[in-house]
């Protein structure tokens, strides 16, 4: 009987397991201590906003995140009157009175300014290359905000005999180590409004925390659930157990 | 204790609508005085939360499709809408993509436990059976499922797939474009796809209601394998198996919930969180979890034809159990060298499931077609020549005395 019950168990873990497992062609993607893992994570609000000035002055200017509304920065820290500010920097299409085209500055429920209008200007200004929509990057890539800040740190020296393609950059963990994205971050790159020194490290830490929430922002809500959930479904089963062993010594005689 | 009453009642309303139809006396011959064997043990919670999973998969599905809008250029969006913006959206769609593996979870146990205990031999061969339809329609849901959030693989996973019909002779090729409806997957699979996966679930509750209809007919099978012989042996479902299915449903829930609120994403692939794109192919086109054995087995054949043949012959087989397992005996506990190779053979679908998310070169092709041989080779050879030489051990003469030593009144 142990035996089947072990067999159990590894059936599980092993068949479920097979399903993630899977073959990892970067370099070795160092796990950080992210202020969001485990049961009880949540997000840290000082470092979702620096990620998102890292986003807004940085990668915005190849990325889109066409998912994101300007009134989701409410859930970061961002005040109404901020959003609305932040939001009237962008123009969006409208029409006027006489049903002519015409542009009038975007609302909070306006989703983020992308940078190029279609796939083909992207492609035209990144030398062919189609910088990803970044709104769900961080479950689009195996390791998630990890692999972000790996890859941001990930630019080296070509190594000799390295045939880098023209237009490439070097990176160790960018799989096939030509990547089409010119090293973003460089040491101070932006002036952080608390005074956080910005080193490539930081804000690659900043900007991963900002696009892990970018891609999951009931990430904190599922996990507070999930505690309750699970609070509650502990004693459910201590009741049922103690119910179900009534029934049996009552039915089995034992 | 005695065992089950036949239903009675002294209220008018309910002789009334009795006399017309017999509807509540045949609820509580199913689920209240369904007289059960006394011996089933934990492994028998499965069929019943299998029955849970369906409800779930359903009133969630249900729900979602509110959200849900099946086009090509809408879909992916749709869904991101319902994670980001309707109430408890992220729930709703975590459970149910989770709810999914749950079901296979559930099911396979469920399965191996018929297969360890012998249930599918006489007089329950149309019970297994309507349990093997059962089992291919959750898979052509759970398939048509995958490709409606149209990410990456679940555009690939529908070409792969699709794909295979044409690897029929002549009429392939036709076949292939009639189910895309198209000369590709496109909105037009997209759609059907919809349409099918709502109305299958509905095929699998007929199925179901005849599998149950089955099971109270023949009675439940039980560790023993030994069969029914009077009151003393049963239980009636209510209370007893109410209770130990309400305990059993709590600890799965948890198991459950583990994945729904902590880990949601680990039974996925990133690769689906992008876009469906045709232009561009992933490195590694990879089913679910659930699916990985079978897909070893389609890989192992270097022709295309056959290893759509094995794939399909891997489940066809399982129909042909009751006739190649011909021991008088029914429960492995009392079959030696039948429970080794019973678990030999979880061992063998272990690690056809591991080489189906392998990619396919080097070692993983010699160890998928050695662990998929080794599978053919259970049925149709291990089977039945355990059948015809093992000398099983000496089974009890009824399950009360079993159970309750010979102090029962047997």
């Amino acid at each position: 009987m142990s035996s089947f019950k072990l067999g159990a168990a590894a059936l599980l873990a092993l068949g479920l397991g097979a399903g993630v497992a899977q073959a990892n062609e970067g370099a070795h993607i160092e796990k950080l201590d992210w202020s969001f893992n485990g049961a009880f994570g949540t997000f840290d609000r000082a470092a979702l906003q620096r990620g998102y000035q890292v986003y807004k002055e940085v990668c915005a200017s190849c990325h889109s995140m066409k998912y994101l509304s300007y009134r989701n920065l409410q859930d970061i820290g961002f005040s109404e009157a901020e959003v609305k500010a932040l939001a009237a920097q962008y123009e969006v299409p409208a029409l006027d009175e006489a049903g002519d085209p015409t542009t009038v500055k975007a609302k909070p429920s306006d989703r983020f300014h992308s940078p190029f209008p279609n796939e083909v200007a992207a492609r035209a200004a990144n030398g062919g290359a189609l910088p990803p929509d970044l709104s769900l990057i961080a479950k689009a890539r195996v390791g998630g905000p990890d692999y972000i800040h790996a890859l941001l740190n990930g630019y080296h020296e070509t190594p000799a005999g390295f045939a880098l393609p023209d237009g490439k950059s070097y990176n160790t963990v960018f799989p096939g180590n030509a990547i089409g994205m010119p090293k973003p971050l460089s040491d101070d790159q932006v002036t952080y409004a608390d005074g956080t020194k910005a080193t490539v490290e930081q804000m690659s830490r900043d900007v991963a925390t900002f696009l892990m929430w970018a891609a999951e922002p009931k990430l904190e809500d599922r996990k507070r659930a999930g505690v309750k959930v699970m609070g509650f479904l502990g004693l459910l089963t201590i009741f049922t157990f103690l119910t179900y062993r009534k029934v049996r010594r009552k039915v089995q005689g034992h | 204790m005695s065992s089950s009453t036949p239903f009675q009642t002294n209220s008018k309303v309910i002789k009334w609508i009795e006399a017309r139809l017999p509807i509540i006396s045949t609820i509580d011959g199913a689920l209240v005085s369904y007289p059960a064997p006394r011996n089933l043990n934990y492994w028998w919670n499965f069929g019943s939360l299998a029955g849970f999973m369906l409800v779930a998969q359903i009133v969630t599905g249900i729900i979602l499709v509110m959200h849900y809008t099946p086009h090509v250029t809408l879909a992916f969006a749709s869904v991101e809408h319902i994670m980001r913006d309707v109430n408890y959206g992220w729930l709703l769609r975590y459970a149910h993509a989770n709810g999914a593996s749950m079901f296979f979870v559930v099911v396979y146990i469920h399965i191996l436990r018929g297969l360890y205990y012998g249930s599918y031999k006489a007089p329950r061969e149309l019970l297994w059976w309507l349990g093997i339809v059962i089992f291919l329609l959750m898979m052509a849901t759970a398939f048509m499922g995958y490709v409606l959030p149209w990410g990456q693989m679940s555009f690939w996973g529908a070409t792969v797939i699709t794909n295979l019909f044409g690897a029929l002779p002549m009429i392939g090729g036709d076949i292939v474009t009639w189910l895309w409806g198209g000369f590709s997957v496109d909105n037009a699979t997209l759609n059907r796809f919809f349409s099918l996966h709502y109305l299958l679930p509905f095929v699998i509750c007929a199925v179901v209601f005849l599998h149950l209809w089955a099971l109270h007919t023949t009675k439940s099978s039980n560790p023993l394998g030994i069969e029914i012989k009077g009151d003393q042996d049963t239980v009636p479902f209510h209370p007893y198996y109410t209770a130990k299915d309400a305990f059993g449903l709590s600890v799965f829930l948890m198991f459950f919930a583990y994945w729904v609120f902590f880990n949601p994403n680990a039974l996925g692939h990133p690769d689906n969180y992008t876009e469906a794109n045709p232009m561009v192919t992933p490195a590694h086109i990879v089913p679910e979890w659930y699916f990985l054995p079978f897909y070893a087995i389609l890989r192992a054949v270097p022709d295309k034809l056959g290893g759509v043949i094995a794939m399909g012959g891997a489940i066809v087989i399982l129909f042909f159990m009751p006739y190649l397992d011909f021991s008088k005996v029914r429960s492995a506990k009392f079959r030696p060298i039948y429970k080794q190779a019973f678990w030999l053979f979880v061992i063998d679908g272990l690690i056809l499931g591991y080489v189906g998310a392998m990619p396919a070169e080097g070692i993983w092709i010699i160890i998928g077609r050695i662990a998929s041989v080794y599978y053919f080779a259970h049925f149709i050879i291990i089977v039945p020549l355990i059948s015809w030489f093992e000398k099983p051990l000496p089974v009890p003469e009824s399950i009360a005395k079993a159970v309750l030593g010979d102090a029962a009144k047997a």
